[in-house]
């Protein structure tokens, strides 16, 4: 008599368990996942830096006042005292802060080592300034400064952070390119798995429509089979990354790390990866599944049209 | 329930040459829940004939209509309802191979929407009914012709079509279970079933007799 075990809802009556192989196509997606990891990870990457430098520098200027101690025009104020009484009396600035001999130590130290205090060389003042508009025209606060104390330098980082912002985003597009490229070469992956599989089951394909099977039943039996293999290959690859991504983060650590520079591992960084890309990973599976079915369901349907 | 009127199908020839005519100006109706022979020699046209009424091809010229519908101007997307409702034994079987007795014969339910706690008494019930209770769980490579065959008429049959169309189904059974066949389909012509039946087994004709439709080089000869 007949063995009494229920077959799950999803019978495999097309038999795809073999014709939809559960090595090639998972292996090719896991390597696409992969690729997607790296791709997100260099995006936010990017995204962290440009906003960083966009926020922290936009507003500042750096002005360098060269024989600082020397007596300016006004009586009893030494040049820097001089400078840095006029940038306080002017709206657009904020914040005008000398910076102390061991910062300036501290900068020129990868220039000239560790003893250029030392050095016989007569070291410029240099004033750390914040304004208000980041678009302030400075050509009139440098001529001002420039008459107060002769030889005194204003030097804009906005010029360098919209140069260092543009070479982030490029960045951003590159990766988002190389994301979009490696999606495309997924669904190429997805389709070809799918042919192969209705070629391999063609004659069965055609009894089961014979029997009145609607496109849609066959097309699901596919697509299931495709999500599931492509949700698999894309967790294992998106895991297989992990790995490679901490390694990363750690020796870009000194610069920075992967999230935005100086930022600590932290609630928005844990382990040195931006909290976006923890939440984007587990998305990959995801979006492979959603890349399986999809493609899976066209492939199949535009194939059944061939038959009556 | 069939109704040809002027039916020509033909089949695209291999490059250039024109299509090939198979069946020509075929005009003929078959009343609900009558039975028919499908005769004629081989080359004749039956299995075309079969094909046509079992929607695996649309014909070429003329009008057909099955179960009230009227096939030419169907769309593709009422075909699968239409085909649910009509039983085929393939003169070549066309058992899943991947698949055991028990599961080919379920296929039809299961396309069907059938509930799965539905599927098992019945199905089994079938094979039991065609003597192959003992060979459930086998793969149709396994089964000698004859049990392929009756598989595939379990198959057809499992759905209590409205039209049941049979394609040389004697062709591997030996003459009690060709009489237990025929035992079979008066049944269901009994409860309303339209059957079509497609033979050579002239002895198995001349013991049932019943109106015959009999082709000759894809023509009608003899209706009725
Ligand atoms: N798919 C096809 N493409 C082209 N020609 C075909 C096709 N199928 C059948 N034919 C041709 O149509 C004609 C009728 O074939 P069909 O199979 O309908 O005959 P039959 O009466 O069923 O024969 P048999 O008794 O041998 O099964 C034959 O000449 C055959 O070569
Ligand atoms: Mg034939």
């Amino acid at each position: 008599m007949a063995r009494s075990k229920l077959r799950p809802a999803g019978f495999d009556d097309l038999g795809l368990q073999r014709a939809l192989s559960d090595r090639l196509l998972p292996f090719l997606v896991a390597a696409m996942a992969f690729l997607a990891a790296l791709g997100l990870a260099g995006a936010f990457a990017a995204a962290g830096l440009a906003h960083h430098w966009q926020q922290g520098a936009e507003a500042a200027l750096t002005i360098q006042v060269p024989d600082p101690g020397a007596d300016s025009a006004a009586p009893g104020l030494s040049r820097l005292e001089r400078v840095l009484a006029l940038l306080r009396a002017d709206p657009v600035v904020t914040d005008a802060r000398p910076l102390t001999p061991g910062e300036l130590d501290a900068l020129l130290r990868p220039w000239l080592g560790t003893d250029a205090g030392r050095l016989a060389l007569p070291l410029p003042a240099v004033i750390a300034v914040h304004l208000a508009d980041p678009a302030a025209p400075l050509a009139s606060l440098s001529s001002t400064l420039g008459a107060a104390a002769p030889g005194t330098l204003v030097e804009s980082h906005g010029v360098w952070v919209r140069r260092l912002a543009a070479l982030a985003r490029s960045l951003q597009a590159c990766a988002a390119v190389a994301l979009l490229v490696v999606a495309a070469v997924a669904v190429a992956v997805v389709a070809v798995a799918t042919h192969a599989g209705i070629a391999a089951r063609r004659e069965a394909i055609e009894i089961v429509h014979g029997l009145g099977a609607a496109d849609g039943y066959i097309a699901a039996r596919f697509a299931g089979r495709a999500t599931r293999l492509a949700a698999i290959g894309a967790a294992a690859g998106a895991l297989a990354a992990l790995p490679v991504l901490l390694t990363l983060a750690g020796l870009a650590a000194p610069f920075g790390g992967l999230a935005a520079p100086e930022t600590e591992p932290s609630v928005l960084a844990p382990a040195g990866l931006p909290i976006l890309l923890w939440l984007a990973l587990p998305l990959l599976p995801l979006i492979a599944a959603a890349i399986g079915y999809l493609t899976a369901q066209v492939t199949v349907r535009s194939w059944l049209r061939r038959l009556p | 329930m069939i109704r040809f009127e002027h039916v020509g199908l033909s089949y695209p020839a291999p490059g250039r040459q024109p299509p090939a005519s198979v069946l020509r100006d075929l005009s003929f109706a078959v009343p609900e829940g009558a039975f028919r022979w499908l005769l004629g020699p081989s080359g004749a046209g039956k299995t075309s004939l079969l094909r046509l009424m079992y929607l695996a091809a649309r014909p070429t010229e003329g009008s057909l209509t099955l179960l009230g519908t009227e096939i030419a101007r169907a769309g593709r997307r009422q075909l699968p309802g239409l085909r649910r409702r009509i039983g085929v034994v393939f003169q070549d079987f066309r058992l899943l191979p991947h698949l055991s007795a028990f599961d080919n014969v379920a296929l039809p339910l299961r396309i069907g929407g059938r509930p799965e706690g539905q599927i098992r008494a019945d199905v089994a019930e079938m094979l039991r009914w065609v003597g192959l209770a003992g060979k459930l769980e086998s793969p149709p490579e396994t089964l000698s012709g004859g049990e392929q065959q009756r598989v595939a008429i379990a198959r057809a049959v499992i759905t209590r079509p409205r039209l049941l169309l049979a394609d040389e189904p004697t062709g591997n059974l030996d003459e009690a279970q060709a009489e237990r066949l025929m035992r079979l389909l008066h049944e269901l012509v009994r409860l309303g079933t339209t059957v079509v039946v497609a033979t050579h087994n002239e002895a198995l004709v001349a013991r049932h007799a019943a109106p015959a439709l009999r082709l000759d080089h894809g023509r009608l000869v003899t209706h009725g």
